[in-house]
């Protein structure tokens, strides 16, 4: 079972009490009428589903309730980093996630 | 290749069994082939056997990082049948079943298919209507399915629990009497043998790392840990890790990979006599021919690579379990393991040209692909060879997610499948 770190509580806790909520930043077309077939795809069905680092959202669903973001490995499963929703795709990662987990 | 038969069983047991040669051969891989199938798992295997069998397309390469067999293909729960609810799906499982029945004649190779019923449990209202629908729609498809009463089921397993007293109560069950289970790894090795017989080279430890295209587009080949190997043609079966080797040709898929897990107990006598499935508390088992209990628990609910899950996703299922079979609460619990899954949005595989010319791919089988490996080889041999789809696997294209012509599995299943 993964420990998650919600951004939100501060806290370190087990995954049962979240739900993955998908790829992260993935942004919603404002005129969903409006987009193409193609865009549509890439919207709702297309996933980089990546190998190594992944963006994605989780939500403390059974804690805040709140949806946040986490860089994680698929390959080891350990988290790099969650940080709140809203906030910008970080650009540079931290080099040793334990030192990250632990702030 | 040598036939296998009781004469030959004889033969080599009055000359110390010295006679029997290699089941497939290991050869260098050549600088040029005309298909390269990416991933000798079971449904790549069968794709390599009928394109030389059915389409006498023989020089070809089955490309594995790993050892043949031994991703998904060595990881499930052997379980068979067709009784999926669209037409699509009912064609193209069905088409696998009745491949399965005779595949050990045809492959000389016992496969062990085993047609010992597949029986779905209902719990609650919603399970019978479910569940009656797919009766309907299964027999519509000319595909066998009959509804049991709780007696019935019990009759036709035993060891299962229909006290009305159950936290979820049995209340009926749908029976597929062709469905059963299969040696999953003979599978694999049946169609490596058959394909290496008729010329295929089945190359392991050969990882492919880029995948080469022309100024045009085409596909030129793929570069491997073992240097560059030239086709025309490349299929691309690799499970799990399907979206990394579309990735390297520039194509970007609708799948996300997730680990799922199975277990199995300590061997015992006979109890379960068929396999046994319930959606609604969500596990299913059967008892393999060495004894022991197949059990398949779920999906981990995030994209994972690493071929392990969490332990709670196995605890849950065996609440499952001990829900349905009281009998199984003291039975120790031997080994777990996770393969790694490609899942479509819909839940219907991908077995189809892509937009890339000389590249196919089969893939997004995601929890359920073993039932169907026969028949997957079969058709997308066809769609290689001819460069055109078979009409069984004519509907599982990549464009569905663009055209909205979903194959709603997805909605039809949910789990367990």
């Amino acid at each position: 079972m993964l420990l998650i770190r919600c951004p939100y509580c501060e806290e370190e806790r087990p995954e049962l009490e979240f739900r993955n909520a998908g790829e992260a930043h993935i942004a919603r077309s404002a005129n969903m009428a409006g987009e193409s077939d193609d865009d549509f795809e890439k919207f709702f069905f297309i996933r980089s589903n990546p190998k190594g680092i992944i963006y994605e959202r989780w939500r403390h669903i059974h804690g805040c309730a709140r949806f946040f973001n986490a860089v994680r490995d698929t390959v080891t499963d350990k988290f790099v980093m969650t940080y709140k929703a809203g906030e910008p795709k970080p650009s540079k990662l931290p080099k040793n996630s334990n030192e990250m987990a632990s702030k | 290749m040598k036939k296998y038969s009781v004469f030959a069983i004889a033969r080599e047991a009055m000359r110390g069994h010295k006679g029997w040669e290699e089941q497939w051969s290991s050869p260098e891989p050549k600088k040029e082939y005309d298909v390269i199938i990416v991933g000798a798992g079971g449904h790549g295997l069968a794709t390599a056997y009928y394109l030389a069998t059915v389409h006498g397309i023989t020089n070809v390469a089955v490309l594995e990082k790993g050892w043949l067999g031994g991703g998904n293909t060595g990881r499930n729960t052997t379980i068979i049948r067709s009784n999926y609810l669209y037409d699509e799906s009912a064609g193209i499982y069905d088409h696998a079943l009745k491949l399965w029945d005779g595949l050990s004649q045809e492959l000389n190779y016992n496969v062990m298919y085993s047609a010992r019923g597949v029986m779905m449990l209902a719990h609650n209202v919603h399970d019978i209507q479910v569940l009656k629908r797919h009766v309907h729609a299964n027999r519509l498809n000319g595909i066998d399915n009959e509804w049991l009463t709780p007696e019935q089921a019990q009759e036709f397993c035993p060891p299962l629990n229909i006290s009305k007293q159950a936290r979820y109560p049995v209340v009926g069950a749908a029976l597929q009497r062709r469905g059963g289970t299969a040696r999953h790894d003979a599978v694999a090795w049946g169609y490596a043998r058959g394909a290496s017989a008729r010329g295929v080279h089945i190359i392991q430890n050969c990882e492919v790392i880029g995948v080469k295209r022309a100024a045009n587009g085409a596909v030129m080949g793929v570069d491997t840990t073992r240097g560059f190997i030239g086709a025309k043609k490349v299929g691309v079966v690799a499970a799990g890790h399907s979206s990394v080797i579309m990735n390297m040709a520039g194509v970007r898929m609708p799948l996300e990979s997730y680990p799922l897990q199975a277990l199995v107990s300590e061997p015992v006598k006979p109890v379960v006599p068929c396999v046994v499935m319930s959606n609604t508390v969500h596990a299913y088992i059967s008892q393999s021919d060495k004894g022991e209990l197949v059990i398949g628990a779920g999906t981990d609910q995030y994209v994972s690579y690493s071929q392990t899950g969490g332990l709670h996703i196995l605890q849950h299922t065996l609440d499952a379990i001990c829900e349905m079979f009281p009998i199984f609460t003291r039975m120790k619990m031997l080994r777990s393991w996770g393969g790694i899954v490609d899942v479509t949005p819909d839940r219907s595989p991908i077995l189809a040209k892509t937009p890339v010319s000389g590249l196919y791919v089969n893939c997004g089988w995601g929890t359920g692909g073993f039932k169907a490996t026969p028949g997957s080889g079969h058709v997308f041999a066809h769609t290689i060879a001819r460069d055109d789809p078979h009409p069984i696997n004519a509907p599982f294209t990549i464009e569905r997610f663009r055209t909205g012509r979903l194959i709603d599995e997805a909605a039809a299943a949910a789990v367990a499948h």
